[in-house]
């Protein structure tokens, strides 16, 4: 009985019981419920259903796979390591609006059908939009606002494409699609790919994440974008648009970045950049390289967590975020600032970190595909990531010029949450297998070979001896020059041209209509009327009694309906 | 055996309280309250039992008087009709309670007037649910909108002045509607609906029936304020109290609109509506533009009753696609759209009363983070009927677009499908804005990039609203949750049976 209840009930009575709770044992009781969902993952055997009649469709509400299960493990963990982070935080709508977050990530990823996609979709959706408002600023409530319409017009796509596929099928279960096979089939997959920030459609990611609170953050890294992945893997996998779109969005994510001052938000970038390696995998659809999706979304999950955590301490404790305004933290801060660089050490590949036994799988599987031009370009990728969180972001943190910034005291649940993380880090990067056992399909795959050793530290000490090098024109400046040099050493100006600048005005081209399509509009909805009077933006708002025609008016309105009709009717 | 009778308890408890409630209200004025409760509750209780008897033995046909139909008046209870009496005298009966505080503080010394007119609007709606006679449905249908006039004219200082816009304009509607029965009248020689439809059925159909046909669609199409004859809906719904606006706007238009179900899908044939007047596709594509513009006039309003007065048209305008679909999806679209909405919107307008009387406005520009501490479960009653509205699962609203998305969807009307994405997410504009307002802005509104994680100023102290106002608020967000989740019996038991034939 208790095997077939769904992980996600556990998170959403959560967020029921949780508002009733002593105020002080709140943030206590929120690492309850994951660790209770956890403990029910583990516990569940692959292939429960559980299925529920529903609107004359059979739900499949609980659908436990090898790949579901992997998903739902991380999506648990991660809940009671981002819950101790935020065991100092007092506001009970943010620890509300986690929880319902992490069951809807649960609800997607257990779901065995459409309907029951959607509904955890749109509570992520809302939850995750109130952790960007949450931070209170005038800023982020604009940012929450954008990131609310970006989620509910790719919501919008989804249940347009679900609605097709179900009429159309007859069916709502979830199956995978061929490439190109229906209307449905392509709707469906723009409304998750725009959830896994995928350009053009990512101008959200990287406009709200580092605008939410510190702790919400966290969550946001880890869900929406991998859920997201977690779908693609599931119904899209071995459509060839993917692997292009996945290595696009791996070196986009890694160029931005270049361009990003404010550190959560270089983080940010890196998150298109690494979704891109699991969108990659998908597309290849190989069972390696399915695998290597799991395992690169378990590990990206972990050391990104990480990584924000400690974004999250410094922004905290100093109040400061642009890479311009930090520096010289070390001397107060080694203990987060060496469980940062374990998290970044495992994003760049290290050996023995976890990103380095996960991201190889993928980068492998398209070897063994034959994909050499997008290995060659995800180990670019892999040198931009190390370059830029590896190196530039901890360097003009905690090292480089002394800001002469003092951080106050982190507490010390925040310390305790990171080295839980980079403990698993660490953990599943030393014994891989603990992880490979969890994979979809079966595993035979060694990370350690020397071929990959060498060519690893190879990668990295060439760029760290670059970053060296170069260091002072990487420092983050507030307008800081697209300065790529180290990238395409020899044909530079081509590759600039063909990688930078040419994609560059295209992404800039949709960022800026993105984001002035909405500033039109709400001048145009200030005085609608006016609007289509005159063609022009209006002049004064809509006042309901400046604007109240005669009663005249209306009543030739239904005089005219009332003809209309009748000829309509009549004469047609 | 109140089962078989149940149909005409249910206008009399409505008609005989509102008599009362002017006779009592000269002895004391707490009585008429008092009155509107019991007359309510009695007609909840007569159409529990009459839902019950018609579930159970199929539908009630009562002769009024004794005289035989299609001469005497004929009262008709199937399911659908026994489901609406339940919602509008439960959704009543939970207004009227509300009224007490609310009444008093928006419309003082004018509460016997307003409980009696009420209750005068309630018997006349409850009638047309159930009238069988097409001469009978506008009498009740004239004695809902006058006492609606006098209730809206019971408002704020410009309401007298909406009544009248509304009076004229609901006056005209009635004419053509009366117009409409004339014409149909000289062609079938009958009034009784049923009678009505045998006759159509069998003969060709003639100039003077499309007209009047035509209509009865644009009266009743003003009664409900289809688009482009919405224009008495914003200013009434915005001056009238906010007791009487929660009464009107979830009942009155939509009873308007289940006229119009009755009168396109059972009084004619659905085929010789769809096909030879092609008056669904009017109906269908006026409310498509109506869902589009209100809800672009919607998002414009300061004022949040105006505001939802603004999504209400827009809300019909899903009635009215989901009728213009002339699909079985469709319609189980539509009629589930007039249940939800019932719901969404009584709820909506009782929380801004509850503003009004603990903030003093109900003016968005106002709003800030203090009424999410001031009236906690009043802001979260109304963010569940809010969700609901932008149509997000597993709230109500999600369902009823769900189903006239697939009705969409099923006959290909791109548009039609285009329109209901679309204005969800112009819902999630209009309703989002207020949420951040309640839950998240500072007292005064700092840019300076403060953070919120840092201790918060002293917050202002929980003033609810009274147990009178907030119980019956709970009650109907907590009916749009259990009509989410419980949706599918209701169309199998109540929807479904009722689906025309030849749909």
């Amino acid at each position: 009985m208790i095997a077939e209840f769904p992980p996600v009930l556990i998170f959403w009575l959560g967020a029921v019981l949780l508002p009733l709770l002593p105020k002080n044992v709140r943030p206590w009781a929120f690492l309850a419920f994951p660790a209770a969902s956890l403990a029910l993952v583990l516990s569940l055997p692959i292939g429960t259903t559980l299925t529920v009649e529903f609107l004359r469709f059979e739900l499949h509400v609980l659908e436990v796979t090898q790949l579901s299960r992997v998903f739902g493990i991380i999506f648990s963990l991660i809940g009671i390591i981002a819950g101790i982070y935020a065991l100092h935080v007092k506001q009970t709508g943010q620890q509300v609006a986690a929880l319902l977050y992490g069951g809807g990530a649960l609800c997607v990823t257990f779901a065995g059908d459409y309907l029951t996609l959607f509904a955890g979709w749109e509570v992520m959706a809302v939850a995750s939009g109130y952790l960007v408002w949450a931070r209170g600023t005038g800023e982020s409530y604009a940012a929450g606002i954008r990131y609310f319409l970006v989620h509910l017009f790719g919501g919008s796509l989804l249940l347009a494409g679900i609605a097709i596929q179900v009429v159309s099928t007859g069916s709502i279960l979830l199956r995978p699609f061929e490439y190109g096979e229906s209307i449905a089939a392509w709707l469906i997959i723009a409304g998750v790919a725009l959830n896994t920030a995928l350009p053009p459609l990512h101008a959200w990611l990287a406009d709200s994440y580092h605008r939410a609170t510190i702790t919400g953050a966290v969550f946001m890294s880890a869900l929406t974008t991998k859920s997201a992945v977690y779908v693609l893997a599931l119904l899209f996998s071995g459509w060839d648009i993917l692997l292009y779109m996945g290595v696009m969005m791996a070196l986009y994510g890694v160029v931005y970045a270049v361009l990003a001052n404010d550190i959560r938000q270089l983080l940010a970038y890196h998150i298109i950049s690494q979704v891109g390696y699991m969108v990659a995998g998908v597309g290849i659809g190989t069972t390696l390289a399915i695998n290597g999706t799991a395992a690169h979304a378990f590990s990206h999950i972990l050391y990104k967590a990480l990584l924000f955590m400690g974004a999250g301490v410094v922004l905290y404790t100093t109040g400061k975020s642009k890479l311009t305004e930090l520096g010289g933290l070390y001397k107060h801060q080694r203990l987060t600032y060496w469980l940062y660089m374990i998290g970044a050490f495992s994003i760049s590949g290290f050996p023995l970190f976890n990103g380095f036994i996960s991201k190889s799988i993928i980068v492998s599987a398209a070897g063994k595909s034959d994909y050499s031009v997008a290995v060659l370009l995800l180990m670019l990728a892999s040198i931009g990531t190390f370059l830029h969180t590896g190196l530039k972001l901890p360097y003009w943190t905690w090292h480089g010029r002394d800001s002469g910034v003092v951080p106050a005291k982190a507490p010390k649940n925040m310390i305790a949450a990171m080295a839980v993380a980079a403990f698993f880090c660490v953990l599943f990067g030393v014994y891989p297998d603990l992880l490979y056992r969890q994979l979809p399909h079966a595993m035979n795959y060694q990370p350690y070979t020397l071929h990959h050793l060498v060519e690893a530290v190879q990668l990295l000490a060439f760029t760290f001896i670059a970053f060296w090098i170069y260091r002072s024109s990487l420092a983050g400046e507030p307008y800081v020059a697209l300065d790529t040099d180290w990238f395409y050493r020899a044909p530079r100006d081509v590759a600039r041209a063909v990688f930078v600048t040419g994609v560059n005005r295209v992404f800039d081209a949709c960022e800026t209509l993105a984001f002035r399509i909405p500033g039109v509009l709400s001048r145009v909805f200030t005085h609608p009327a006016q609007f289509l009077r005159t063609m022009r933006l209006p002049t004064r708002d809509f006042d309901p009694d400046a604007d109240r025609g005669p009663l005249a008016d209306p009543l030739a309105l239904t005089l005219l309906v009332i003809v209309l009709v009748a000829i309509w009717n009549l004469w047609w | 055996m109140i089962g078989a009778e149940a149909p005409v308890f249910i206008p009399l408890a409505f008609l005989v309280s509102a008599m009362l409630a002017l006779l009592l209200g000269v002895i004391s004025r707490p009585l008429a309250y008092v009155t509107a409760i019991v007359g309510s509750a009695a007609a909840l209780f007569f159409s529990v039992r009459g839902l019950q008897a018609v579930l159970a033995d199929g539908p009630i046909s009562y002769h009024l008087a004794g005289w035989m139909p299609p001469l005497g008046i004929e009262l008709y209870l199937d399911p659908l009709a026994g489901f609406f009496c339940v919602l509008l005298s439960g959704i009543t009966l939970l207004v009227m309670v509300y009224g007490r505080h609310s009444v008093q503080h928006e419309t003082p010394r004018k509460e016997v007037p307003f409980y009696s007119l009420a209750m005068f609007l309630v018997g006349g709606l409850s009638g047309m649910v159930m009238t069988g006679d097409l001469f009978n449905l506008y009498v009740f249908l004239e004695i809902g909108a006058l006492s609606g006039y006098g209730l809206v004219a019971i408002g704020d200082k410009r309401a007298p002045v909406s009544a009248f816009r509304y009076l004229t304009l609901g006056t005209l509607g009635a004419a053509f509607f009366l117009l409409g029965v004339a014409f149909i009248f000289i062609s079938t020689g009958t009034l009784n609906m049923a009678d009505i439809a045998r006759v159509l059925l069998v003969s060709q159909p003639t100039t003077p029936i499309m007209l009047g046909m035509a209509l009865i669609v644009v009266g009743v199409g003003l009664k409900m304020a289809l688009f482009p004859m919405h224009a008495w809906l914003p200013d009434a719904y915005t001056h009238a109290s906010s007791t009487a606006t929660a009464l009107i706007a979830p009942i009155g238009t939509k009873v308007a609109a289940y006229i119009l179900l009755r009168v396109l899908f059972f009084m004619a044939d659905p085929e010789y509506v769809r096909h030879d007047i092609h008056l669904t596709d009017v109906v269908g594509y006026l409310g498509a533009v109506g869902i589009i513009w209100a809800s672009v006039m919607a998002i414009t309003q300061k004022e949040m009753k105006r505001m939802l007065a603004y999504s209400s048209v827009a809300q019909v305008g899903y009635i009215a696609l989901g009728i213009g679909l002339a699909s079985p999806l469709g319609f189980i679209g539509a009629v589930l759209h007039v249940i939800n909405h019932a719901f969404m919107k009584a709820c909506l307008f009782l929380v801004s009363g509850s503003f009004r009387l603990r903030l003093g406005h109900s003016s968005i520009p106002k709003l800030d983070h203090g009424v999410g501490r001031v009236l906690p479960w009043t802001s979260a009653a109304f963010s569940i009927a809010a969700i609901s509205m932008i149509g997000l699962p597993p709230t109500a609203g999600f369902f009823s677009k769900w189903y006239l998305a697939l009705g969409s969807i099923e006959q290909s009307n791109w548009v039609f499908v285009a329109v209901l994405l679309i204005s969800s997410l112009m819902n999630a504009v209009y309703f989002f804005r207020i949420l951040e307002r309640m839950y998240l802005k500072p007292r005064s509104a700092s840019d300076d990039g403060k953070e919120a994680e840092m201790p918060q100023q002293a917050a202002p102290a929980n003033n609810e609203a009274p147990g009178s106002m907030l119980v019956p608020t709970l009650v109907l967000a907590a009916g749009v949750l259990v009509l989410g989740i419980m949706n599918a019996w209701g169309i199998s038991h109540i929807i479904e049976p009722m689906i025309p034939e030849g749909l």
